[in-house]
């Protein structure tokens, strides 16, 4: 099946987290402007949890968010959006229904895995099937993409864009594409981003199991105290920036994940003039830059660089100092998001 | 953070292609994206996350080059691979896979399999036969 070039005319902007930044970008394509820190926040995106028997590479998952595709999910079920979901067996036919919805003039979402993205950095590319890409249109052989992570639009041959549609391993992906079939450009945002900070607030502060929510950090806390002891020299250091990259990469993680969850509060301070949640959102940031220092001490001890009080336990004393921050803010956010 | 704290440290973690965006308050006291070309943290557990990969791409490169595995071995780690996910690609029994890593096995692959590791590895099946010295 031969189809026409197409561009669809998308506005790309960029965004600090994938998938929010394709929530925001097909949001404001289809006439509802959100912000990526209000995608984020509607979708209660934030989480932590630390689950030492799920390993990814061979390195037990430490996550900062909601599973993958969820802060879609519940985004879009507050906001009564509907979404057209696929996945394929046939490269082919995920690229021709691909080309079908380009035709009609949608802009279409879809997984694929980094290191299949021959336009990204090299350094950040592993084998990771989670992330979120649009594709605007076609030229020829190429795909014009808008990936949320750069700075502008790029574009993509079809031989690759399969490879990275169809990238096997954790999670199998088959050719998962997603874009909104309708949406209700009078959307009550107000009510959306009540809900979404409460369902936060609340999953963060009241967690039955002790590697979920701000439980989570004081139990990762209690691992870390033990790292150099356990693993040895090289191995607790190498743990330790599996640890800083499953908080940091590419500018989300741990600290990222809490600017954009800062940000979140400020905006909804704003849009239900409630200047008492800008309180919280500077409190939230404060705690991300908790987070950040965190993983600078932790940096410079896997580097072999650190002074010498930076040790484990030191690291470990830090890290409950900001489980119980959270602990703290979240209990308090979720009293307040009851007052909404 | 700050605008002004946005940490800007550059590793060519990039490579110059472009800048990511962070979160942070602004003069105002409300939130914008500030760009930045990177982290230290961040470069350091990357780079550490490479050297990793690295070494064991070289360690199975000398272990090609002793005889003690087939080429395959090196273009999988080099791919970041491990058996069970090439064999994911491949369709193949994990078995089967192990077996291709080793040199008699290798020897005995037909032209279809040479050239559907080829295209799994992203290389030619010249290249598949050989490491680099």
């Amino acid at each position: 099946m031969i189809r026409p070039d197409v561009t669809i005319p998308f506005d790309h902007q960029q965004s600090a987290h994938c998938e929010t930044g394709v929530i925001s970008n097909l949001m404001r394509f289809h006439g509802l402007p959100v912000s990526e820190p209000m995608a984020f926040g509607i979708g209660s995106g934030l989480f932590y949890s630390h689950m030492p028997f799920l390993k990814m590479n061979g390195i037990p998952v430490t996550s900062y968010r909601i599973l993958p595709g969820w802060i879609f999910g519940r985004f879009t079920k507050k906001l009564g959006i509907a979404i057209k979901r696929m996945k394929f067996r046939d490269p082919k036919a995920a690229m021709d229904e691909l080309d079908r919805v380009l035709a009609q003039g949608l802009p279409v979402g879809m997984l694929t895995s980094v290191f299949y993205l021959p336009y990204l950095p090299k350094a950040f590319r592993f084998h990771f099937n989670g992330h979120n890409i649009v594709v605007f249109g076609k030229e020829g052989d190429e795909y014009l993409v808008s990936d949320p992570v750069m700075d502008g639009t790029t574009r993509i041959h079809r031989t690759a864009l399969i490879r990275a549609r169809f990238a096997k391993g954790m999670p199998n992906i088959k050719g998962s594409m997603y874009y909104p079939t309708s949406v209700p450009t009078d959307a009550d945002i107000r009510k959306a981003a009540i809900r979404g900070l409460r369902r936060t607030a609340r999953d963060m502060s009241n967690t039955p199991l002790p590697m979920f929510g701000t439980k989570g950090i004081g139990y990762l806390a209690g691992k870390l105290r033990k790292y150099e002891q356990k693993l040895g020299e090289r191995d607790a250091r190498l743990a330790l920036g599996n640890l800083i990259r499953m908080q940091e990469e590419i500018g989300t993680g741990g600290a990222g994940f809490r600017f954009i969850f800062a940000a979140f509060l400020m905006e909804t301070a704003n849009l239900l003039d409630r200047p008492d949640l800008r309180a919280h959102a500077l409190t939230m940031n404060r705690i991300g830059d908790l987070w950040r220092d965190f993983a600078y001490e932790a940096g410079r001890l896997c580097k072999g660089s650190a002074e010498a009080h930076i040790t484990f336990p030191y690291l470990a004393d830090k890290l409950e100092a900001i489980g119980k921050e959270e602990t703290a803010f979240f209990k308090e956010l979720h009293a307040v998001s009851k007052t909404l | 953070m700050k605008k002004d704290e946005v940490p800007q440290d550059d590793a060519n973690m990039l490579e110059g292609k472009f800048k990511v965006v962070k979160y942070a308050l602004n003069e105002k006291g409300e939130f914008e994206k500030v760009p930045s070309v990177g982290w230290e943290p961040e470069n350091v557990a990357l780079s550490q996350a490479w050297d990793v990969i690295n070494e064991k791409v070289e360690a199975a490169r000398q272990q090609v080059l002793k005889g003690g595995a087939s080429p395959l071995l090196f273009h999988m780690e080099k791919n970041m691979m491990d058996i069970a996910l090439l064999a994911k690609y491949m369709g193949l029994p994990t078995g089967k896979v192990k077996r291709h890593l080793e040199p008699d096995g290798f020897a005995q692959l037909d032209t279809i399999l040479l050239t559907q590791y080829a295209e799994v590895l992203l290389i030619t099946v010249e290249e598949l036969k050989r490491v680099p010295a």
